[in-house]
């Protein structure tokens, strides 16, 4: 019975329930495909794990929180354990999420968790986001995921947004109020689109309503099948890893799934959420009850939005006065208009970014080895121009803040803002890129002339030198490794013609690595090495000598 | 043969096109340093020490212990603490079930990658990669498929089926998209009129209570709603919404007043808008000595002895004023509604409908 003589051991309840598993859903094949892929390993690979350990965070936290709370505007007179509010009118809404708070046992802890790891979430992304920026994770031929990841990052600041507004206090009231605002803005269809999310007109009775469908349901929904989409693009590409000895674009370096990873990584999952659940212990976050539940009327003094929104109020702050204008008989609120377009623009340019560079250089093969930021220096300043762009929109939503803490002129600090959101981005531009530029000189004089001793040696004529010591292999390939792209010309296609699109190729090529760096070949390194040797063997006659 | 030929034309355009070689502007590198290949492992005390390895198990075993009680921990704090009218119950009972989660949450993570670190083999595996396109043969057994698909389905070659399904394909959506048009009426002039009526009185908010003009000393400011708004209202929050008013009595010698708006004020008290002109935030912060009311969402500023005219932010409108009197009471009322739209600023504010 040759079939018993490979069946598992009887006994064994694990090769039994492996054996189970795989003749109904055939899990050897799977576990044979996967079970020893390789993941790199690095901590700024651990960003992007981050966001998506929050965002189960979030899953398990909101279902808690949903089977509490109730999305209804009707009116009730509060009658619940917090004194300050009793007996006033709010929304059922509002009621509930105060009662999650205050007679549901770890109600606000479940609350705060879920605030936090939202916060967390979408920060995660953004420095994960970041992180394949500058390391240029995004090159063929992972474009495509970019863009999926752009689509997650914005669908965590709409689940974040539809998010706040549910508990219907008054600061996330007068958050809706405001999308309202923007929305009346739009020409043409403003008013309309407002009438048709409002229910009517602003505040309404359905609106809490339905931005809890879309937030507990269509949005997650869509997280989940992009997310899916994003790993699934991962295991076809593998992972990146950074470059350095032994690692290239063919090749991949790093730990296998089982056991190495599933523990590393399966442990993160526990630390991430151990880490969301302290900060939800000890600090509050969105304290409703102290603002009480929507009322047109009033409202608070140094309203902040949650942070991810922040970049966007800014924009509203920032617009000039006065730039709304009249067209005939009709308002063209630029002072709207005109946030909103820059937003989107900028939006927009990070999602096609990785189009556009490849787009310059070219290079159409696969890349896998990251770069070091320094090594794509327009690159990184671009990169340090758009997040300098963004921090100035993001400090621009705290104006009001700034003014009163620092004791400053408010009209003051906004014109600041103002002219830093154009200048501040230019001057980031032109400081990263040349820090890059120096930094990649520094690396090729230490690959070439080799480390600084710290010995100085007096030579028999009198000069002082620095013996400097070459580096080991390994520590010199970190420095070398990496690709170097020069500008084109524009040229002539096949009919002979200079096409436009060969012309703006050419010049932004140029604008990409007219100042470039190369890095240090075999011949610079083995003259240098050869001129130390002979230093050396006059610094060793000088000893000599003087003995 | 058709196939044939296009393989030749996408070969020719390919020799044609800007980009000859495949990495673009990147320069060859003829003279790079070679790879000198992966750096050494180096071994870890676990793996040539029994006693570390040992005590790393021990530490292990030990975060997996301190999990369990954590945990424990928890299900007792969410008996021991319960929540109560006393409200510091709700710090205690938040702050004692989340440190036994931390700990239950902590212990297995940290002692998951501690075991990873330390006692499962940390040496890099290095492996190669093929490239993300099929192989040639899998390709052309792909477009084989598509082909085939093709010519069995006539995908091509009939054209009407084709753009007839691109047509249906097409429309099929837009009556989906049109049951969305009863999300919301059409808004229709609602903006244009809020609950103010000539004769409406003054009255406080929140209480309701109505205003006289003896009540409104000079510089003091009210938060106005009509009279007969009252949350019994079916759409008290929406009403609310455009006709909150902000009452200030100033010294009528300071108040510079446009020939038309002469009689809209009463002996220095004006009324205004509260819902800002940017996008709708209440304006509720009032400056005494400089009258300026500022709106606290993005500080667009209003000067209010001047028609309430933007001096600051990103707000272009004056408030809208509501003009007032008193009755034979002495009790301020409106005169009329306001003369234009409240709040933020929309496309058709200023056509006349």
């Amino acid at each position: 019975m040759s079939i018993t003589k490979n069946a598992p051991k009887k006994n064994s309840f694990l090769a039994g329930t492996a054996n189970y598993v795989d003749e109904r859903v055939g899990a050897a094949g799977i576990l044979k495909e996967f079970g020893r892929k390789i993941f790199p390993d690095h901590w700024s690979f651990m960003l992007g794990e981050v966001a998506m350990y929050s965002f189960f965070v979030l899953l398990l936290s909101g279902t808690f929180l949903t089977f509490f709370y109730d999305p209804s505007m009707a009116m009730v007179k509060y009658d619940g354990v917090y004194a300050p509010l009793k007996d006033s009118l709010m929304s059922k809404a509002y009621e509930t999420s105060l009662n999650i708070t205050f007679e549901v046992r770890g109600g606000l802890l479940m609350r705060q968790v879920h605030h936090w790891s939202a916060l967390l979430f979408v920060a995660a992304a953004g420095l994960h986001m970041l992180r394949v920026f500058f390391t240029g994770a995004f090159r063929k031929p992972r474009e495509l995921n970019w863009v999926v990841g752009f689509v997650l990052f914005i669908l965590g600041m709409a689940a974040g947004f539809t998010g706040y507004s549910l508990p219907d206090d008054l600061l996330s009231g007068n958050g809706l109020r405001i999308i309202d605002g923007m929305i009346k803005g739009v020409p043409f269809i403003g008013t309309n689109i407002s009438s048709l999310l409002f229910g009517g007109e602003f505040p309404g009775h359905v609106v809490i309503g339905r931005l809890y469908a879309l937030h507990i349901m269509l949005i997650p929904a869509l997280i989940l099948v992009f997310l899916a989409i994003h790993l699934f693009m991962l295991i076809i590409h593998k992972h990146t890893h950074y470059s350095g000895p032994g690692k290239s674009d063919t090749n991949i370096v790093g730990y296998p799934l089982m056991p190495v990873y599933v523990a590393k990584a399966g442990g993160f999952f526990f630390i991430v959420f151990g880490v969301i659940m302290v900060i939800s212990t000890f600090f509050t976050i969105n304290p409703i009850w102290n603002y009480g539940g929507y009322d047109p009327s009033p409202v608070s003094a140094g309203t902040q939005p949650d942070w991810y929104i922040g970049w966007l109020d800014g924009a509203l702050r920032l617009a000039p006065t006065g730039i709304e204008f009249m067209l005939g008989d009709y308002t063209v609120s630029m002072n709207i208009l005109i946030p909103l377009v820059l937003s989107l623009v900028f939006l927009g340019l990070v999602a096609v970014y990785p189009f556009i560079e490849n787009w310059i250089t070219g290079d159409k093969r696969e890349h896998h080895a990251l770069d070091r930021p320094r090594n794509a220096p327009t690159r990184t300043a671009i990169g340090a121009a758009g997040v300098t762009f963004y921090a100035v929109l993001w400090a621009g939503a705290s104006t009001d803040l700034i003014a009163t803490h620092f004791k400053m002129n408010l009209n003051q600090v906004l014109l600041t803002m103002q002219i830093s959101l154009i200048l501040l981005p230019i001057v980031a531009f032109y400081v990263t890129k040349r820090v890059c530029l120096s930094l990649q000189r520094k690396d090729k004089e230490i690959a070439i002339h080799g480390r600084e001793s710290g010995r100085i040696v007096r030579l028999p004529h009198g000069e002082y030198i620095e013996v400097h010591e070459p580096l080991d292999p390994y520590d010199l390939y970190k420095l070398v490794d990496y690709k170097d792209y020069k500008p084109t010309l524009a040229r002539p296609n096949a009919q002979g013609k200079i096409t436009v699109g060969a012309r703006i190729r050419a010049s932004l090529s140029k604008f990409y690595f007219q100042d470039r760096i190369s890095p240090a070949t075999q011949t610079e390194i083995a003259e240098a090495s050869h001129h130390a040797a002979a230093l050396e063997s006059q610094v060793q006659k000088a000893i000599e000598s003087s003995k | 043969m058709t196939e044939n030929s296009k393989e030749v034309e996408l070969k020719a355009s390919a020799i044609n096109s800007e980009h000859e070689y495949d990495g673009g502007l990147r320069v060859a590198n003829l003279d790079a340093v070679v790879d000198p290949g992966l750096e050494p492992h180096r071994v870890r005390m676990t793996d040539k020490s029994v006693k570390h390895e040992k005590s790393a198990v021990r530490q292990v075993a030990l975060l997996f212990t301190l999990s369990m009680l954590g945990s424990a921990f928890a299900l007792w704090a969410y008996f021991n603490f319960p929540l109560s009218e006393n409200l510091s119950s709700v710090r205690l009972n938040t702050m004692y079930l989340g440190i036994g989660m931390t700990l239950g949450l902590m212990g297995i993570g940290i002692g998951a990658v501690h075991w990873a670190k330390t006692l499962m083999p940390d040496n890099e595996v290095s492996e190669e990669r093929h490239l993300t396109r099929g192989s040639d043969e899998k390709r052309a057994a792909a477009i084989e498929i598509l082909n085939a698909a093709n010519q069995e389905s006539g995908f091509t070659r009939r054209k009407l089926i084709r753009r007839t399904l691109y047509g249906s394909l097409a429309l099929f959506p837009l009556p989906g998209i049109i049951l969305l048009a009863d999300l919301g009426p059409n808004p229709g002039d609602s903006l244009r009129h809020t609950f103010w009526k000539k004769g409406t009185r003054l009255a406080k908010d929140p209480t309701g209570i109505e205003i006289k003009a003896s009540d409104v000393t000079v510089g003091s400011v009210f938060q106005i709603i009509p009279a007969g708004l009252n949350p019994e209202n079916k759409e008290y929050l929406e009403e609310k919404a455009k006709a909150a008013v902000l009452l200030v009595r100033v010294d009528p010698s300071e108040l510079n007043e446009t020939e038309e708006r002469k009689g809209w004020s009463y002996q220095g008290i004006v009324a205004y808008s509260k819902i800002c002109t940017h996008v709708g935030c209440p304006v509720a912060l009032y400056e005494q000595h400089t009258h300026h009311l500022l709106c606290p969402c993005h500080q667009s500023t209003f000067d209010l002895v001047n028609g309430c005219k933007v001096v600051f932010g990103p707000a272009t409108r004056a408030l809208p004023q509501l003009p007032i009197t008193v009755d034979s009471e002495g009790y301020l009322i409106a005169q009329s509604d306001f003369l234009e739209p409240v709040g933020p600023s929309f496309w058709d504010r200023s056509v006349k409908s």
